[in-house]
């Protein structure tokens, strides 16, 4: 590509009209489209703006719940409530749920959503470097949701931990874990976003992208419920099972929640190597034909 | 200037553009003609670069078109009127495209005006008719004031006013030394809007020539004349080296003018019922030079 970029183009003929005072291509004009593009589709604006309320909400909810009904809890429940029923409350299965569901199918739509409405064709006529268009597109879209994605998290973990902080039972961003549970909850949306963008660059329909992201990150491993060790194995390299090694910051272990084989250096390791995949991926299927 | 050298797409085992060559010269409008299926909007994605060839080569002012990194100051194209997002309005859509090749904004609103959309121009494009979204593409294609213009059937859906006004465009476009290269189905639109043709069935070249040219194609006109001296007339015109073909007391004869006919009649003292002239229609002669290749044929007479 760079060889043909440093050859002159041919001079055109005069009669042609010239073209003149063209700038040079500049990735940040790509980014710049990409951005407007997001919030220039209200649909997607809206869930973006949704989705943001929807989680935290989630969270203040749980912990309301909890402190009003917390003096009747019996005191099993209540000598066992920190720190693993107070992390729930801040980030519980159900809002990484949410977050999956709702971040795969926006990227899905994102992506796919130009393919099926023949947009593609109109943008790669506008801009014939398609890896770069789509990098910009993943560039964006990946920035936006991590940015997003501490935003939920951290409104998410503040509120419900101040609710639960009335009963003596909340969570501080110091205790031991805790600030692993945020950026791991923190993370899920940009991964979730990319999921749902690789998929839909790959099927390029629009039902068929969103309900193969929703299949392949939240049912498959959620159907693994085999208790062998193979399976296990499988199942942890799916995002939600890094979520929960991640945002389990019980010391002892005896949370409700699977107890997972993977390190918490090994979950990192999973979310990054679903970024890269699919950024692999999104960069790579751009060649067929729109 | 659009140069196609051997240009074939094969999809499956189906050609759907076959060993097309063909240059398409700045300058003046060039109607790109042919059935349904022939493989007109193939042969613009590929001009494009949105579909590779699977042979030939296609450059755009002597490059393929692809190596731009940025295409909209390059080559303008409307390809489909329904390759848009229907959630964004007009004007978003356009400043997406815009964005994308550091155009600015001024220029989107330049050619919403001049696409007459201006006033529709902060409504979703879903709610749009065919028409206008017609409108919207083709002020997308003169977003970056390029010096190749394509455009596939532009004229569906719009209004005669909207039709008039793009064949003017597109005359204008071409007087200032553009490429401009128009597909259409339909003949009767390309009559008043294209100098030259190019015509093609089941994604061969069949025609590429001036549209005075393909004219002279079909039966070159001929003239209708009615008289009760019918046998006498008709050996008369005969030697005035018309031909003739009788049918009672009706000729049809080629060859000749209709004053021609007229004058001949008057001189020998033949006496005339009806007289009438019938130019070659460009569309006899575009049906007749593409009966043979209709990809799709409709079914038998109910």
């Amino acid at each position: 590509m760079t060889d043909l970029m440093a050859q002159p183009a041919k001079k055109a003929p005069m009669n042609a009209g010239p073209v003149r005072n063209e700038p040079r291509a500049r990735f940040g004009d790509l980014l710049a489209a990409e951005w407007h593009k997001l919030w220039t589709l209200r649909s997607t604006a809206w869930a973006i703006i949704g989705g943001a309320v929807l989680i935290p909400l989630m969270s203040v909810l749980a912990a309301v719940t909890d402190y009003v009904n917390f003096p009747e809890y019996p005191d099993g429940i209540k000598e066992n409530f920190f720190p693993s029923w107070s992390s729930n409350d801040a980030f519980s299965d159900g809002s990484a749920w949410v977050m999956l569901l709702l971040l795969g199918s926006i990227g899905a739509v994102i992506v796919a959503g130009e393919y099926s409405s023949g947009m593609i064709r109109a943008n790669y006529a506008a801009v014939p470097r398609r890896r770069q268009l789509m990098a910009a597109k993943l560039t964006v879209v990946t920035a936006l949701f991590t940015v997003w994605g501490a935003v939920v998290a951290v409104v998410a973990f503040f509120s419900s931990q101040a609710i639960l902080d009335g009963r003596g039972v909340g969570i501080d961003i110091d205790y031991p874990g805790a600030l692993r549970l945020v950026l791991g909850s923190a993370m899920l949306a940009p991964v979730s976003v990319i999921a749902g963008m690789a998929i839909a660059a790959i099927l390029r329909g629009l039902a068929a992208s969103i309900v193969t992201t929703i299949g392949v990150t939240l049912l498959a491993p959620v159907l693994m419920n085999s208790q062998r060790d193979w399976v296990i194995r499988v199942q942890n390299l799916f995002p939600i099972s890094a979520w929960r090694r991640l945002s389990n910051i019980d010391p002892d272990g005896s949370s409700w929640f699977r107890p997972a084989e993977l390190t918490v250096g090994g979950a990192w390791m999973v979310y990054a190597v679903w970024v890269v995949a699919a950024i692999v991926v999104g960069v790579l299927v751009v060649r067929r034909d729109p | 200037m659009i140069e196609l050298t051997n240009l074939t797409k094969a999809y499956g085992g189906k050609l759907a553009v076959d060993d097309l060559s063909v240059t398409v010269r700045p300058g003046r409008v060039t109607g790109f003609l042919g059935p349904n299926g022939a493989g007109k909007s193939t042969t613009l994605r590929m001009i494009l670069g949105l579909n590779a060839p699977s042979a030939g080569t296609v450059t755009v002012d002597g490059v393929p078109f692809a190596t731009h990194p940025r295409g909209l100051r390059h080559a303008g194209a409307l390809l489909d009127a329904g390759d848009v997002q229907g959630g964004r309005t007009a004007r978003g859509h356009l400043r997406v495209l815009a964005a994308s090749n550091r155009i600015p904004r001024d220029r989107v609103e330049e050619v919403l005006d001049l696409a007459g959309i201006g006033a529709a121009a902060g409504r979703r494009i879903s709610g749009f008719s065919l028409g206008m979204r017609q409108r919207l593409g083709i002020a997308a294609a003169l977003l970056g004031d390029p010096p190749v213009l394509l455009f596939d059937e532009p004229f569906n859906g719009l209004d005669p006013e909207g039709v008039l006004w793009v064949r003017e465009l597109f005359k204008s476009l071409a007087a200032e030394g553009r490429t401009v290269f128009v597909s259409s189905h339909l003949m009767s639109e390309m009559e008043n809007t294209a100098e030259h043709l190019v015509v093609i069935g089941r994604g061969r070249l069949i025609a590429d020539e001036s549209l005075a040219a393909f004219a002279g194609r079909g039966d070159g006109g001929h003239v209708r004349v009615r008289t009760p001296e019918a046998e006498r007339l008709a050996t008369l015109l005969t030697g005035a080296g018309g031909g003739v073909e009788a049918a009672g007391e009706t000729l049809t004869v080629t060859g000749l003018s209709g004053d021609r006919v007229g004058e001949l009649a008057f001189e020998h003292r033949v006496l005339l019922r009806e007289l009438s002239t019938h130019k070659a229609s460009l569309e006899a002669a575009f049906m007749e030079l593409t009966a043979d290749s209709v990809e799709y044929k409709a079914g038998a007479k109910r």
